[in-house]
């Protein structure tokens, strides 16, 4: 026989809470990147953001390869 | 599931918390007077926010200040234990245990300074860091057990989150955040201690010192009327900056002819005529309290939800012809 302890179900519902709020911190994060990556004003200040070696963003690459 | 999993190993006896209980530590019903001042603050900047970035801001400076409020209830746990007002507050109920709140308090307060900085930049992380650290630290270790002007201090923890809606949508401290932050601020001790007035408090048995019970009563009237009177210009100052105007002025005036009037009645008033009449006048004065902030801030939303029609000035002067 199965007998559900008082205490278990206050651990399901604390349990079930952080589980809400983690999903509803990575949606935070997740909105704040797409609101902040869309109100960016060019496509420049975008590949700022991007890891890989972009010579075109740099004025005097621009110059040289000209 | 064995016995082991259903005691709470760290207090051994004790019950285990849930998730309301932690809930409670963040002082929920503190929270509401600062969200609805910090978006009005965010609502009345002269610049336009980003709906989700204003969501998460405000989010941010709500969460902040119920990580102070946890701070404060793993700080004060001796005292809230002693105090009938705050006996059943989740440490001293035994819900959940001081090291809880502490973790909870600096957790969140990573969290709340972090994710601001991240939507709204670093003046306004900044003054939401500073905020938690003067409630937590100024006013709740040091101040509040050593003078009886701890309401004034502890005022302005509570004066601050207007002051970071506004850097939260412009980025600057200017003259209209630093005057909503005055007006919170300056109204905070006459609110509190015509309070402190009718309610028989036991601050003085936990070891608070609280003006009516250190300098007295006549004092404490005293201090009413004096506080009051400096609210006045700071009241309606903020009617003449840019966020104000005639419908703002209009509320403020009567707002605040009746809240002068109460305090000069309380000035008047003697012990024994308060205490013939149930301290009415004093009763009286603290719901013109209640209503007098949330009025103010309600008045700034009026006037800049008229903002797209040119502002209440020049709806004003429109309707008269000039």
């Amino acid at each position: 026989m199965r007998v559900e302890h008082e205490l278990h179900h206050r651990r399901r519902g604390r349990n079930l809470g952080v589980g809400l709020l983690l999903v509803a911190f990575v949606g935070l994060i997740f909105g704040l990147t797409v609101v902040k990556t869309l109100s960016l004003g060019s496509i420049v200040e975008l590949e700022r953001f991007d890891h890989v070696a972009r010579p075109q963003l740099v004025p005097q690459a621009k110059e040289a390869g000209q | 599931m064995t016995d082991a999993s259903m005691t709470n190993l760290s207090r051994p006896g004790a019950p285990e918390a849930s998730f309301g209980d932690y809930f409670a530590l963040l002082k929920p019903r503190v929270m509401s007077l600062v969200v609805f001042t910090a978006l009005v603050g965010l609502v009345v900047a002269p610049v336009p926010v980003h709906p989700f970035l204003g969501f998460v801001a405000i989010l941010c400076i709500a969460v902040g200040g119920g990580a102070s409020g946890a701070l404060n209830m793993w700080w004060d746990a001796d005292i809230d234990a002693i105090m009938r007002r705050t006996k059943s507050r989740p440490i001293p109920s035994g819900k959940t245990s001081p090291g809880d709140a502490l973790a909870l308090g600096l957790a969140l307060s990573g969290f709340s300074v972090a994710v601001l900085f991240l939507a709204a930049g670093p003046l306004a992380a900044g003054l939401l860091a500073f905020t938690i650290f003067f409630y937590a630290v100024i006013y709740t270790m040091w101040l509040k057990r050593s003078t009886p002007q701890n309401i004034v201090i502890g005022g302005a923890a509570g004066a601050f989150p207007p002051m970071i809606g506004w850097a939260a949508a412009t980025g600057d401290i200017a003259i209209e955040s630093v005057l909503m932050f005055a007006l919170t601020f300056m109204w905070t001790p006459p609110h509190f201690w015509a309070l402190a007035l009718f309610v028989k408090t036991d601050y003085g048995d936990a070891g608070v010192p609280m003006l009516t019970e250190t300098h007295g009563r006549r004092s404490t009237r005293r201090h009413i009327l004096a506080y009051t009177v400096l609210l006045v210009p700071v009241a309606l100052g903020l009617g003449f900056t840019s966020i104000g105007g005639p419908v703002y002025l209009a509320i403020a005036a009567v707002l605040n002819l009746q809240f002068l009037a109460g305090a000069w009645q309380l000035f008047r008033r003697s012990e024994e005529q308060a205490e013939a009449d149930g301290y009415a006048a004093e009763k009286k004065v603290f719901k013109i309290s209640l209503g007098y902030l949330f009025l103010h801030f309600g008045a700034l939303l009026i006037e800049a939800a008229l903002r797209p029609w040119g502002g209440s000035w020049q709806i004003l002067s429109g309707l008269f012809g000039a």
